[in-house]
């Protein structure tokens, strides 16, 4: 089933337009306060739009125009299932009677709603599980079971709110690997920060930034191609833009001419997007000279300097270079310091914009 | 125990002669009671027909009022916790005035409202129900000056469980009703429990509006403190005696909401570890 | 534990210190007992000090218009009034307050005091009488016009409990004249009963004619010749410990004089 939807909120500044495919998983990537909560909640129908219109299938979830028929179906009539950050497991109830609970709810009978219930348990490799309560539970096997009850109930669209961001490292690779298989054939928007969900479980990538749809396509091409320094910066990538000198090289906004690996082909004149991962960037503090064959130096001014990890990110002017923290100590590098970022032609991706 | 001697508490001594004092300060009169007790006489006397008949009344109507405090009390703690209108503010301090006002108030205005002469009597009477002198007023009483306990504990637990679990059940396709009987109202049991209990110890010990609005009539209306109030003009040993047997009920009462109390913060703290 | 072993130290201290003061006491009203008789106009004139009066609860209108009138006659002498039931009373003087005369509602609790020795057994002189009388709302929507009226289950009659002193005084009356009233409550306090009159929760009820003429409009009172079987008697008495008895005395006598006679009267209070 798919999903068209179009609404707007005054007072959070949110006025989105998106539409789901049937059987397509849709990532929603964005800064906190972007609008994602929000837009996940107006389509659950636990926020009440100002105008704007949501049919999934052939039902209509709301419809606020500025005239005409207004309706605006509750929550638990519009199919639509919500997976949070926390699993919100009823505390009361085990395992397999929260699975359970949806299809209770619409009347399935006690027996065959456990039947469904264990199911779906086995599904998400938590069979063993059925009888726990959740405070028995584990982050990692509490969000297993939070899945497997959020789709016992069967619904038309599946919502998930960040589902991994609570979980330990270690946990996170399983669960992952869950709903990978549990999304494939389903309609699904999952709301994260990490562009590893959006590249294992998405097929389409929407950008939200202050309550609008900046950017939106399918994943690769958005995240591995970004066109705008904010979707670079979610995708973790450093972007220059500029315009092409020749088939391979490109003068960047700030006057450095780089030499650059096509993706796409463009011809001189065009503009350009250069995309650089920060780790494939290194930092000297003497000046390389003329590089290399296949290389680039560029000297800049360091902005700022900010642990990622076990990487520390030093910031430059319009470049980013993660470096190990050993490295940044023998280079001595702080805030102002001049240096020259170094990186190879064959870390670039260079496409038209 | 061990963890107790392990970490460092902080509290000045002064504080803790303070809180002794203010500790004997409630302790002590129960002690001066409970030494002024005739044993000797004391089972023939809490035994007699008048206090075996006003102890029996008071826990009947106690348990009735309790009843309808739940019944009433569920739904506006949702509705305060849940919903927001215009004026819900007023309307919540009104609600819990009860709980300040003195009981000589309550019972002037239940008067008022359901005598004879009141604002409602009248119709109801033409029902063919008298509520003056009968045991219904006592319940009356007794709901009016214990509800706002049931609807204050319960608000401020519903307010504390939030509204995530019932958003989920909602999402799964649950209804209103079916999300309030099987998430809201077990998550907030305990809660409910301490708030029911506290509810019926104020109607056992529901006095002042009582003897101002249902009179006094041994087995229809003069419950426990009704009772223990005139014995003291003729038999003190009797008052005594019995005010005894209502602080033993009160004592067993605060602590099943205490024990109530206990397992909240217990399921609290599971749900954050876990 | 020793908490409890100092609080009673300290409780028997006081116990100590109560006794000597009441010795002393004592010692004094001897010596000023004498100069009564040696001069007694001159004491007369020199009355000064303060008193403090416990009086029971029906007689806080009475005995305050008659403690300014005493005031004004005697500029010297302070009364402090304090009104409860005369059985709180009892146990307030029994437990040690500081009180120079005693004046109850009833013979009974007077006795106490008496049999207890902080009154003299022929100290306490009886200054007023009262009976009990019918309290109807305004309209009498009943009808009751007499005592057996009060019988009929259809009249809603409010009584006194019979452990406090009017409902006393009502269980007297139905024994006396055989008429069996069936109560919809029996109340503690004479206040109660009226509460519920003026209401109109109750159709009728038993309170003591000062009462009815204190409630003013608010009830309309019928009287009954079978309120004499049960008529209540107030005593005074200047309480054994005093450290004032002439001021006591005088006011004891100022109640029981033409001035006290005449205000008791009018509040409905019939003579001994």
């Amino acid at each position: 089933m798919s999903l068209e939807f179009a609404a707007t909120v005054a007072e959070r500044g949110f006025e989105v337009r998106l539409t789901v495919g049937a059987g397509e998983t849709v990532a929603v990537l964005g800064p906190n306060g972007a609008g994602k909560s929000t837009l996940l909640n107006l389509i659950a129908g636990l926020l009440r739009p100002d105008t704007g219109e949501a049919v999934l299938g052939e039902r209509t979830l709301f419809s606020l125009g500025a005239g005409g028929r207004r309706s605006w179906s509750p929550p638990h009539q519009r199919g639509v299932s919500m997976l949070a950050q926390e699993a919100l497991l009823f505390p009361h109830l085990t395992a397999a009677e929260n699975v359970a609970f949806g299809p209770r709810s619409k009347g399935v009978a006690g027996g065959a709603a456990r039947t469904l219930a264990e199911t779906w348990l086995d599904r998400v490799d938590a069979a063993a599980l059925a009888d726990r309560k959740p405070a028995q539970l584990s982050g990692g096997q509490a969000q297993r079971v939070a899945v497997a009850r959020a789709l016992a109930s069967d619904p038309s669209l599946l919502l998930l709110d960040e589902p991994m961001a609570a979980l330990d490292v270690s946990a996170a690779p399983a669960l992952r690997r869950t709903l990978r298989e549990v999304l494939a054939d389903r309609a699904a928007l999952i709301v994260t920060h990490d562009v590893l969900d959006a590249y294992t479980l998405a097929d389409r990538v929407i950008v939200l930034q202050g309550g609008r749809v900046v950017d939106q396509g399918p994943t690769r091409a958005v995240l591995d191609s970004p066109t705008t320094p904010f979707t670079a910066g979610l995708a973790g990538l450093n972007l220059l833009t500029g315009i092409a000198v020749d088939a391979e090289s490109v003068r960047t906004d700030s006057g450095h001419v780089v030499r650059v690996r096509p993706t796409e082909a463009f011809g001189s004149g065009a503009r350009v997007g250069v995309a650089v991962r920060p780790v494939s960037v290194s930092v000297t503090g003497e000046d390389p000279g003329a590089p290399g064959e296949g290389m680039n130096a560029l000297s800049v001014t360091v902005t700022d300097l900010e642990p990622r990890g076990d990487l520390v990110r030093v910031r430059g002017d319009e470049l980013s270079a993660d470096l190990p923290p050993a490295a940044l100590a023998a280079l001595d590098l702080a805030p102002g310091s001049r240096v020259w970022f170094v990186f190879a032609r064959s870390e670039t991706a260079a496409y038209p914009l | 125990m061990s963890r107790a001697t392990a970490s460092y508490s902080g509290v000045p001594r002064w504080i803790v002669a303070v809180a002794v004092i203010g500790a004997a300060f409630v302790v002590l009169p129960l002690a001066a009671m409970v030494v002024r007790v005739n044993w000797a006489e004391f089972i023939p006397l809490i035994t007699s027909p008048a206090s075996v008949d006003a102890l029996w009344l008071s826990l009947r109507t106690s348990v009735i009022s309790t009843a309808l405090c739940i019944l009433l009390g569920v739904p506006m703690a949702i509705v305060l916790a849940r919903t927001s209108f215009w004026g819900q503010k007023v309307l919540r301090s009104l609600v819990l005035l009860p709980l300040v006002l003195p009981p000589v108030v309550g019972g002037i205005a239940l008067l008022y409202t359901f005598g004879r002469r009141g604002l409602l009597g009248q119709s109801v009477e033409v029902l063919g129900v008298t509520i003056a002198f009968s045991t219904t007023a006592v319940v009356l009483a007794q709901t009016f000056v214990a509800l706002p306990f049931l609807v204050l504990s319960l608000e401020g637990a519903l307010r504390t469980v939030g509204t995530r679990y019932e958003a989920v059940a909602a999402t799964l396709g649950a209804r209103p009703t079916t999300v309030l009987r099987r998430v809201t109202l077990p998550l907030v049991l305990p809660a409910l429990v301490s708030g029911a209990v506290l509810s019926f110890a104020r109607a056992l010990g529901e006095f002042g509006a009582t003897l101002t609005f249902a009179g006094s009539l041994q087995g229809v209306t003069r419950t426990l403190p009704l009772e223990i109030y005139l014995q003291r003009e003729t038999d003190p040993d009797a008052a005594v005696a019995l005010s005894l047997v209502l602080v033993a009920v009160a004592v067993v009462v605060v602590a099943l909401a205490h024990q109530a109390g206990e397992s909240e913060g217990l399921r609290f703290w599971r749900r954050r570890s876990a | 534990m020793s908490l409890a072993t100092k609080l009673t130290t300290a409780l028997l201290a006081g116990g100590v210190a109560l006794s000597l003061a009441a010795c002393a006491g004592t010692s004094s009203s001897t010596h000023s007992g004498e100069d009564t008789t040696a001069a007694p106009t001159a004491t007369a004139a020199a009355l000064e000090g303060s008193i403090t009066v416990f009086a029971a609860a029906s007689l806080k209108s009475t005995f305050t218009e008659l403690t300014e009138e005493f005031e004004a006659a005697n500029p010297g002498v302070t009364v402090e009034l304090n009104f409860a039931g005369s059985s709180d009373l009892v146990t307030q003087i029994t437990e040690g307050a500081p009180a120079d005369v005693f004046a109850s509602a009833d013979e009974k609790n007077m006795t106490k005091l008496t049999d207890a020795g902080l009154i003299e057994s022929s100290a306490p002189v009886d200054f007023a009488t009262n009976v009990l009388e019918i309290a109807v709302p305004p309209s009498n929507p009943a009808g009751v016009a007499s005592f057996a009226d009060l019988a009929d289950p259809a009249v809603k009659t409010v009584i006194c409990a019979p452990q406090v002193p009017c409902g006393a005084a009502t269980l007297t009356v139905e024994e006396a004249t055989g008429v069996d009233i069936t109560p919809v409550s029996e109340e503690s306090s004479v206040t109660d009963v009226l509460g519920k009159v003026t209401s109109g929760e109750a159709d009728a009820g038993l309170v003591y004619v000062t009462d009815v003429i204190a409630a003013g409009d608010a009830v309309e009172g019928i009287e009954f010749p079978e309120s004499s079987e049960a008529v209540n008697v107030y005593p005074i008495a200047p309480v054994t410990a005093t450290e004032n008895p002439d001021a006591a005395q005088a006011f004891i006598d100022f109640v029981t004089g033409e001035v006290g006679l005449g205000v008791l009267a009018a509040a409905g209070f019939g003579q001994p």
